[in-house]
């Protein structure tokens, strides 16, 4: 295939992007604003070779991903915040029997129903920590049309490379918006498989990690019969609740991200001489951010930017380095204040954080960066 | 010459965690000897089950197992079985797995008709977390939860698949296990949702508690208060007070990886 230019939603950018990846299976639940990528794909994905299933809810659409996967096939769901709570028990199972897939949660305002057509940002903290006990994390988010798709296809990419569940998370703005761009030629971007064992059956051990901390991963029905299970366990895959072989894997599966920040960190950083103040926004956040900042630069006032493209991990020493230079850094977010606390963690006291934010279903708009950046400069 | 378990039974993995006089071994037995008669490849067989005792006997079992989490074995079963059609998927759950946290779950399996078959382990309790009462558990009697009589009123497992629109629905007990193992094996070889509703014992969390004596006589029970469904419908005089096992729909109806098969086949070539 050579490469196209189309005029798509951001939520259309995610489902092309993901069959770009190779994505074979969609199981999702109608809701709002994330709807658009189950349409896309049951258009799309029985004629590709897939198979798109509408659940009964969103925690079954959940683990019909994962179950999906398990046979071989790269699988997506889609959903917002509502569905997302209900998403995060079975997250938490793929976070633990190391099953890759991608969840799309496309942000709305909450708490609870909230504001389903109205953009937010607040679901932060619930990327990262939303399903019970430690677990590793990876959060995507892209600001554009276009990097909605490449970021969809990394995504899939880390997830495969990593077997653990990615969450691509963008905000109702950045899915419904519509923007030209480019689907890449086949080929263009690197597409990854998940490891699988070269051992035979018999010798194969699903968590064996003598090769390296990411083990092989044999489909269902490939020859390879293997226990999967939600319960710790041990390198075969069975129960176990010995505590030296419970912590390690604990860790392990900590280390799965921070040993791999090379190929999951992204973010563009745009320093300006002798700049005092910077800003740290992802997301629609970040697109008003760069308004205001070329707004200020008219003025006079020259900013930095941090724009975040992976959000979780996030990146603590790039954010730390950034306020041995400035004195001030912005975090204009669409809720009441999560990724501050991130960048306030990371800075150490080292330079004044402080936040610009919105909860009322209205993108934040670059004039309320703009003033911001005069108040403190 | 007597039957061969070991060929399908995981080295090492027994004894299993149930308690002495738990029915779920003989179920258990019953799944392998359908699965043996009706000549399932270990390869291609993925048996998954969701939370509670029913749901740690795919560990036991050398396919591919799936031990998910409580209430949702449908939902990864049907994941399963949509991306890999050619695969044979068996669902073990017990009756609050199915039919309370995974209720919602249950229902849609059997409207939607893909071909999975379902062997629920009722034994009319939570036995795991220690004999609370569950969607099976009979009006009136005791769990540590209902300690002044239970003011539910219990699911019929063989009433809720039909009305739900499984195509194939069948009730057996561990008492009989050979009867069970026909109906079992019959669910798989059945094209659609198949639920088989095996009734069984837990004599540690539920017998007790209400006086129905040990294992073997909570499964005699079993003996003398079943009648057949061909008996029934010929003579319901007999069926009276009793409970009625056998097949009760057994319907050719489209199954839903079929139907999707034609979808695939009809707009595959557009793309």
């Amino acid at each position: 295939m050579s490469e196209k230019v189309v005029f798509y939603q951001g939520n259309e950018a995610c489902a092309e992007g993901a069959l770009y990846a190779g994505c074979k299976f969609f199981a999702g639940y109608p809701i709002t604003p994330s709807t658009e990528v189950a349409e896309f794909l049951a258009r799309r994905l029985p004629k590709e070779g897939g198979a798109f299933i509408q659940m009964e809810d969103e925690i079954a659409a959940m683990a019909a991903v994962i179950g999906a996967s398990l046979t071989g096939a790269k699988s997506l769901t889609a959903t917002s915040g509502p569905g997302m709570s209900l998403k995060l028990e079975n997250l938490g199972f793929a976070c633990i029997t190391e099953v890759p897939c991608v969840i799309l949660n496309v942000m709305r305002g909450g708490p609870s129903t909230g504001l389903p057509t109205g953009p937010s940002q607040a679901d932060v903290m619930q990327a990262r920590w939303g399903t019970h006990g430690d677990h590793p994390a990876i959060a995507l988010v892209p600001g554009s049309v276009q990097e909605t798709f490449t970021e969809t296809v990394r995504a899939f990419n880390l997830a495969e490379r990593l077997r653990t569940p990615v969450i691509l998370l963008t905000d109702e703005i950045i899915g419904h918006m519509r923007e030209k761009f480019t689907i890449p030629a086949k080929g263009e971007i690197e597409i990854w498989d998940r490891p699988r064992p070269t051992v035979p059956p018999e010798e194969y051990k699903p968590y064996d990690t003598s090769e390296g901390i990411i083990p092989p991963m044999a489909d269902f029905g490939s020859g390879y019969r293997w226990h999967v299970t939600g319960l710790n366990h041990d390198e075969t895959g069975f129960p176990t609740n010995i505590p030296s072989l419970v912590e390690p894997e604990e860790r392990r599966l900590m280390a799965k991200v921070t040993e791999n920040l090379d190929i999951i960190e992204k973010y563009e950083y745009i320093e300006k001489k002798g700049s005092k103040v910077a800003i740290v926004a992802f997301g629609s956040s970040a697109r008003s951010t760069r308004s205001a900042i070329a707004k200020a630069a008219e003025g006079g006032i020259n900013v930095d930017f941090l724009r975040l493209v992976t959000l979780w991990p996030f990146p603590s020493h790039v954010v730390n380095e950034m306020a041995d230079k400035v004195d001030v850094i912005i975090v204009p977010e669409m809720n009441l204040g999560q990724m501050i606390e991130e960048v306030e963690r990371s800075v150490k006291g080292k330079a004044e954080v402080t936040g610009v934010n919105r909860a009322d279903g209205e993108p934040i708009t670059p004039d309320q960066i703009l003033e911001k950046i005069r108040e403190v400069s | 010459m007597a039957f061969d378990y070991d060929q399908y039974l995981r080295p090492g993995k027994l004894p299993h965690i149930w308690c002495p006089g738990c029915a779920h071994g003989i179920v258990m037995k019953s799944i392998i000897r359908a699965i043996d008669r009706e000549e399932l490849e270990k390869d291609n067989t993925v048996i998954v089950s969701g939370i509670g005792c029913a749901s740690r006997m795919p560990g036991y079992v050398d396919f591919n197992t799936l031990h998910t989490t409580h209430g949702r074995a449908l939902g990864f079963a049907t994941g399963v079985k949509m991306a890999k059609p050619s695969l044979n998927v068996i669902v073990v759950a017990g009756d609050g797995d199915a039919l309370a946290i995974g209720g919602n779950h249950f229902i849609h399996a059997c409207r939607r008709n893909i071909d999975i078959t379902l062997i629920v382990f009722n034994n009319n309790i939570y036995g795991m977390t220690g004999g609370q009462f569950s969607p099976t558990t009979p009006h009136g009697k005791l769990a540590s939860t209902t300690p002044y009589g239970n003011p539910d009123y219990a699911f019929d497992v063989v009433e809720l698949s039909m009305g739900a629109g499984a195509s194939y629905v069948a009730r057996g007990t561990a008492y009989h296990a050979v009867p069970l193992t026909r109906l079992i094996a019959n669910g798989i070889a059945h094209r659609g949702f198949s639920v088989i509703d095996a009734l069984c014992t837990c004599p540690v969390t539920y017998g007790r508690r209400n006086k129905l004596g040990s294992g073997t006589d909570m499964l005699l029970w079993f003996k003398g208060n079943t009648v057949g469904k061909k008996i029934a419908d010929k003579q319901p005089e007999k069926a009276e007070g009793k409970i009625v096992t056998g097949v009760f729909k057994q319907d050719e109806k489209p199954e839903y990886c079929d139907e999707y098969a034609k979808i695939i086949e009809k707009v595959g070539s557009q793309a």
